[in-house]
C-alpha cells in the first residue's frame, strides 16, 4: 500500500490557501455580537479541513495551532462563547499566521514560533476566559440550574491524551502519568480504541490507545502539563478546562470527538512518512496551476471533437479532388476556420479566472487600514465574477492595492470632516467587460484630488506652465507622474509620491491603460481597461521593404497618405507632419530596423498614426496588408528583448512576424530627439 | 522543401540515438571557409535547410534573424559572421544546425547557418583531443574546447554553450561593431 502522498501536497497547500479566504471572508462577514451560525459553520469547516490535510502530511504545527484556532471557532458555534471584535480579531490574525505557516512549511523554511506561540497563547486566553463566560450564562440561563464552581478552570480539566505509536519505546508509560494525574484531583479515564488495528497487524511494542481523560479538582494548568512534560512531543495533547459537564451531552459529545478523529485518521497515515513528505513539498516547485471549472474543459472536449469531423471530412474531400467540389471545400473550410476560432477561444477562457480572486484580499486591507487610520468606511464590490486572463490577474493585484490604499488615505476623509455626506465612507471596486476589454474601478466618495495642490506642485515641478489654462484631464493626469504627491503627511500607508507613476508602468505592462476622474468634495474614480488576454491580439500587418511587422490594433489611430507640402523639418533631421491642428512626428520605420527595399518617398507609402501614452506619433510604411488576430510569442525565450518589438508571431505562410511596441518605439524616437 | 527538412531532422535523430548507445564522444562536424569544425552531438537538434528568415532590429549583425521552429521563435546565427569571416551567398545546401544552448537561466535553442555538414566524428579516447594552442585564427579560441587530428586533417572542437550565450554575443558586437561598419563602408 505504498501510496506516495507527496504528489497529494500541492494540492493541499492550494485547497488550505483557499479555505484560509474563506476564513478570512467569513471572519469578516461576522457580525459581532450576533453569533451567525452558517457564517461559522463555514469557518470551522475551512478550518477543520485545514486541520485534517495538514495532519495527513505531517505538518504537526499547522494540526496543532489550527486545533486551537477549531476549538475556539466551535464554542463559538455552541453559543458558550460571545463573537467579539477581539476574538475576530485574534482569529484574522491567526489566519495570516497559518498562511505564513503553510509558506514556510511550503518553502522548507523555518516556522516563526514566537509568533505562533504568541498567538495560540492568546487563543487560549481567550478559550478560558470561555469557562467564566459561560459560567454567568449559565446562571441566568437555561443551560444548568446550578452554577459551576467558580474556581477557574471551572472545575476541571479535560485532557484528551493521543500519544504517537511509538510513545512507549521511549520508556514512557501511560500508566504512570494517570496516576500521577490521579493524585491532582478525582481522574475518570476513557479509552478510545479506534485506533487499535487487527490482532494480526499489531506491534506489540506501540502504542495503540488514546485516552480522554476527566480531572476534576482545583488543579491548575500548570500542574497538568507538567504531568505531560516527558511525554509532550511523543502525543497529542490537548487541556480545555472542564465544561461539557454543564452542557447537554449531546453538544458536548460533538466538541471533544469530531477533531478527536481527524487527528486518529492522519496519524496513522502520518507516521514516519512525515520527513520525506515535508522534502518532496520543497522539490515540487511552484508550478503555478488553475483550477479549472469541469464545463470549461467539457466545452473544449466537444469542440475538439467537432474539429475531428471536419478534419475527416477534409480528406475525405482530398482523397479523390475535382472541380465539381469546390464548392464541398470551401465550406469544409469555413467550417475548419469557425471550429479553429471557437477553439481558441475556449482554450483561453481556460486561463481565466475570475477577479475574485484579486477582490477578495481588499475586505480585510479595508478593514485594518480604515481602523488604523480611524476612519469609518465600507467597502463595496460588484462585478467579483468577471474573468481575466491569469497572468493579467497576477500583475493587477498591486497596483488595485495602491489604488484602495490612496483611496483610504487621501480619499475618505476622518469622521467629522465629511459635512453632509454619510459618516462612513464608501470604496467601491467593480468589474465589467465592456468591447473586448475589461474594466476595473475604484472609486471612493472622499474628497477628491485637490486641484490647486496639484497645480502648484506642476508648476513646482516645471511640468506646467504658469499662465496657461489646463484641463481638469491634463491637471490630474500629473498624479502619474513620479515623485508628486499631495498628501500633507507621509503615512505608512501612502504619500510618498512614488507609486502613482508605477502604477501606471504596471498596467501598461499589461497592454492596460489608466484614467482617473475626480470631483472636489465628491470623490474620485479610477478606471482601468486592460485587454481581456495577453496571449492574443489584434494586429494590422504592414508591410516594409521585404519584412511584415504587426502593429497592435488598439494603439492605431488612423492611417493617412501624406502630402510632400505638409512636412515640415525640425532641426534639419526630425520630420513633423502638420496634420489636424498638431504637429506629428514621423518615424521612418524602415530606418529604425534596417529593412532593404522598402518605400523611401514619403509620398508614395503611408503613414500609421499610432497613439501610446497618450502621445502620438505617425510610423512610415509601404503599405496596409490584412488585419488578422495574432497569438504572442516570447522572443526572449531563444533571444533577448528587442527594443521597439513587443513579441513575435507565427503568420499565415509559417515565416516570423515582429509585433511592434508602440510605446517603445515613442520613448526610443524620444530619447533620439 | 518540407520533404528535405523531415529526411534531414530524421538524419539528426538517427546520429542521436547512435550517440548514446556509442562508447565514447560523438561530434557532428561541418565545414566553415575551409576550416572543420565539431559539436558535441548530444546538443544537435537538427539539422535544416536554410530559409529566409525574419530580421530583427537592433541585433548584432552575425543574427540573420528568427525563424520559425514549429511554433517556437528561434534566433538564426550565421558563424562566418560570427567568427569576423567574410560572408558568403546563401545556396540549396547552406544548412542550419539547430542546437540547444545551456545556460544557468535554462536550456535556449539557436540555429546556426554553416557551409556544410561533413560527418559524425567518432572519439573513444579523450586523449585524443588535444588543448587548443594560442594560434592566430580567426575564431577567438576561448571558444574552441579542444583540437582533434584525423587522416592530417584538424577538427576543432566548439564550445557552443559560450559561443552563442547572450552575454558572448552582445559583448562581441561591441567590440565589432566598429569592425562591421569599417567593413561595409
Amino acid at each position: 500500500m505504498a501510496i506516495d502522498i507527496g504528489q497529494f501536497v500541492q494540492t493541499f497547500f492550494e485547497e488550505s490557501l483557499e479555505g484560509l479566504d474563506i476564513m478570512e471572508a467569513g471572519l469578516l462577514a461576522l457580525p459581532p455580537g450576533a453569533a451567525d451560525l452558517e457564517q461559522i459553520n463555514t469557518i470551522f469547516r475551512a478550518a477543520h479541513s485545514i486541520k485534517g490535510g495538514s495532519g495527513t502530511f505531517g505538518f504537526k504545527e499547522v494540526t496543532d495551532f489550527t486545533h486551537v484556532m477549531e476549538t475556539l471557532l466551535d464554542k463559538m458555534r455552541e453559543g458558550q462563547l460571545a463573537v467579539t471584535g477581539e476574538a475576530v480579531n485574534s482569529l484574522l490574525e491567526s489566519v495570516d499566521c497559518l498562511r505564513e505557516m503553510l509558506m514556510a512549511v511550503r518553502q522548507n523554511t523555518d516556522i516563526d514560533n514566537a509568533r505562533v506561540g504568541d498567538l495560540q497563547g492568546r487563543l487560549t486566553q481567550l478559550l478560558e476566559r470561555k469557562g467564566a463566560a459561560s459560567g454567568t450564562a449559565d446562571a441566568t440561563g437555561h443551560r444548568g440550574p446550578v452554577a459551576s464552581q467558580p474556581l477557574p478552570p471551572a472545575g476541571g480539566w479535560l485532557i484528551g491524551f493521543r500519544p504517537h505509536l511509538d510513545l512507549m519505546h521511549r520508556g514512557n508509560d501511560p500508566v504512570r502519568i494517570f496516576r500521577e494525574l490521579a493524585a491532582l484531583g478525582d481522574l475518570t479515564v476513557r479509552p478510545d480504541f479506534s485506533r487499535l488495528p487487527r490482532l494480526a497487524e499489531m506491534q506489540p511494542e506501540d502504542c495503540y490507545l488514546a485516552w480522554e481523560l476527566e480531572l476534576r479538582g482545583d488543579a491548575g494548568h500548570e500542574a497538568v502539563t507538567e504531568v505531560f512534560a516527558w511525554v509532550e512531543d511523543d502525543c497529542d495533547l490537548s487541556i480545555e478546562a472542564l465544561v461539557e459537564t454543564i452542557v447537554p451531552p449531546a453538544t458536548g459529545k460533538t466538541a471533544a470527538e469530531e477533531p478527536g478523529q481527524g487527528e486518529l485518521l492522519l496519524e496513522r497515515r502520518g507516521g514516519d512518512r512525515r520527513k520525506s513528505d515535508r522534502r518532496g513539498s520543497g522539490a515540487a516547485a511552484d508550478g503555478g496551476s488553475i483550477r479549472v471549472g469541469i464545463d470549461k474543459v467539457d466545452a473544449v472536449i466537444n469542440l475538439v471533437g467537432e474539429l475531428v469531423t471536419t478534419q475527416s471530412m477534409l480528406s475525405a474531400l482530398g482523397v479523390d479532388f475535382d472541380m465539381d467540389r469546390i464548392d464541398k471545400l470551401h465550406e469544409a473550410l469555413d467550417q475548419l476556420d469557425r471550429n479553429t476560432r471557437d477553439l481558441q477561444e475556449h482554450v483561453m477562457r481556460i486561463r481565466m479566472l475570475p477577479v475574485s480572486s484579486v477582490f477578495s484580499r481588499f475586505p480585510r486591507m479595508v478593514h485594518d487600514i480604515s481602523e488604523k487610520l480611524g476612519k469609518r468606511v465600507e467597502l463595496q464590490i460588484s462585478g467579483e465574477q468577471t474573468e481575466i486572463d491569469k497572468t493579467v490577474i497576477e500583475k493587477i493585484g498591486d497596483p488595485l492595492i495602491h489604488l484602495v490604499r490612496n483611496s483610504l488615505d487621501h480619499g475618505i476623509e476622518p469622521p467629522g470632516e465629511r459635512g453632509t455626506k454619510p459618516q462612513t465612507g464608501i470604496i467601491t471596486l467593480n468589474a465589467y467587460h465592456k468591447s473586448g476589454s475589461i474594466f476595473i474601478e475604484v472609486g471612493d466618495d472622499g474628497r477628491g484630488l485637490d486641484r490647486d495642490a496639484l497645480r502648484r506642485k506642476g508648476l513646482d515641478s516645471g511640468l506646467l506652465r504658469p499662465g496657461e489654462e489646463y484641463s481638469d484631464e491634463q491637471i490630474h493626469e500629473l498624479i502619474f507622474h513620479p515623485g508628486l504627491s499631495t498628501a500633507k503627511q507621509i503615512s505608512d500607508v501612502s504619500g510618498r509620491g512614488v507609486g502613482m507613476d508605477v502604477v501606471r508602468r504596471n498596467i501598461q505592462d499589461v497592454g492596460g491603460n489608466i484614467q482617473i476622474a475626480s470631483q472636489p468634495g465628491r470623490g474620485s474614480m479610477i478606471t482601468i481597461c486592460l485587454p481581456l488576454t495577453l496571449a492574443i491580439l489584434d494586429g494590422q500587418l504592414v508591410s516594409v521593404g521585404q519584412d511584415c511587422y504587426i502593429i497592435p490594433l488598439l494603439s492605431i489611430v488612423e492611417s493617412v497618405q501624406i502630402r510632400a507640402e505638409a512636412i515640415n523639418r525640425m532641426a534639419g533631421k526630425c520630420e513633423v507632419l502638420r496634420f489636424r491642428g498638431q504637429h506629428l512626428p514621423i518615424l521612418r520605420l524602415y530606418e529604425l530596423f534596417g529593412a532593404e527595399d522598402a518605400v523611401t518617398d514619403l509620398e508614395k507609402g503611408l503613414l500609421v498614426v499610432v497613439e501610446a501614452d497618450g502621445r502620438q506619433v505617425g510610423l512610415f510604411v509601404d503599405d496596409l496588408q490584412g488585419q488578422q488576430q495574432v497569438s504572442i510569442k516570447s522572443l526572449e525565450k531563444n533571444f533577448r528583448r528587442v527594443s521597439g518589438v513587443a513579441g513575435a508571431t507565427i503568420l499565415g505562410d509559417g515565416r516570423v512576424g515582429l509585433i511592434l511596441d508602440i510605446s517603445g518605439l515613442i520613448r526610443v524616437n524620444n530619447a533620439a530627439m | 522543401m518540407a520533404t528535405k527538412t523531415t529526411e534531414l531532422a530524421t538524419v539528426g535523430t538517427h546520429l542521436k540515438r547512435e550517440a548514446t548507445t556509442a562508447e565514447g564522444l560523438q561530434y557532428l562536424t561541418f565545414t566553415l571557409a575551409g576550416e572543420s569544425y565539431g559539436i558535441d552531438i548530444l546538443q544537435v537538434q537538427e539539422i535544416r535547410g536554410w530559409v529566409p528568415v525574419t530580421k530583427v532590429p537592433n541585433a548584432p549583425s552575425f543574427v540573420r534573424g528568427v525563424m520559425n521552429l514549429r511554433g517556437a521563435i528561434v534566433p538564426v546565427i550565421d558563424l562566418r559572421l560570427r567568427f569576423g569571416l567574410e560572408s558568403v551567398e546563401y545556396t540549396k545546401t547552406t544548412v542550419v544546425i539547430v542546437v540547444t544552448v545551456r545556460s544557468e537561466q535554462g536550456g535556449r535553442i539557436v540555429g546556426m547557418v554553416v557551409d556544410g555538414v561533413s560527418d559524425v566524428l567518432n572519439i573513444n579516447n579523450a586523449a585524443d583531443i588535444k588543448d587548443p594552442p594560442d594560434f592566430g585564427t580567426a575564431v577567438n579560441t576561448e571558444f574552441i574546447s579542444g583540437l582533434v587530428t584525423i587522416e592530417a586533417e584538424m577538427v576543432m572542437l566548439l564550445d557552443v554553450d559560450r559561443l552563442l550565450s547572450i552575454e558572448e554575443m552582445f559583448a562581441m558586437e561591441s567590440i565589432r561593431g566598429v569592425d562591421a561598419a569599417r567593413a561595409t563602408a
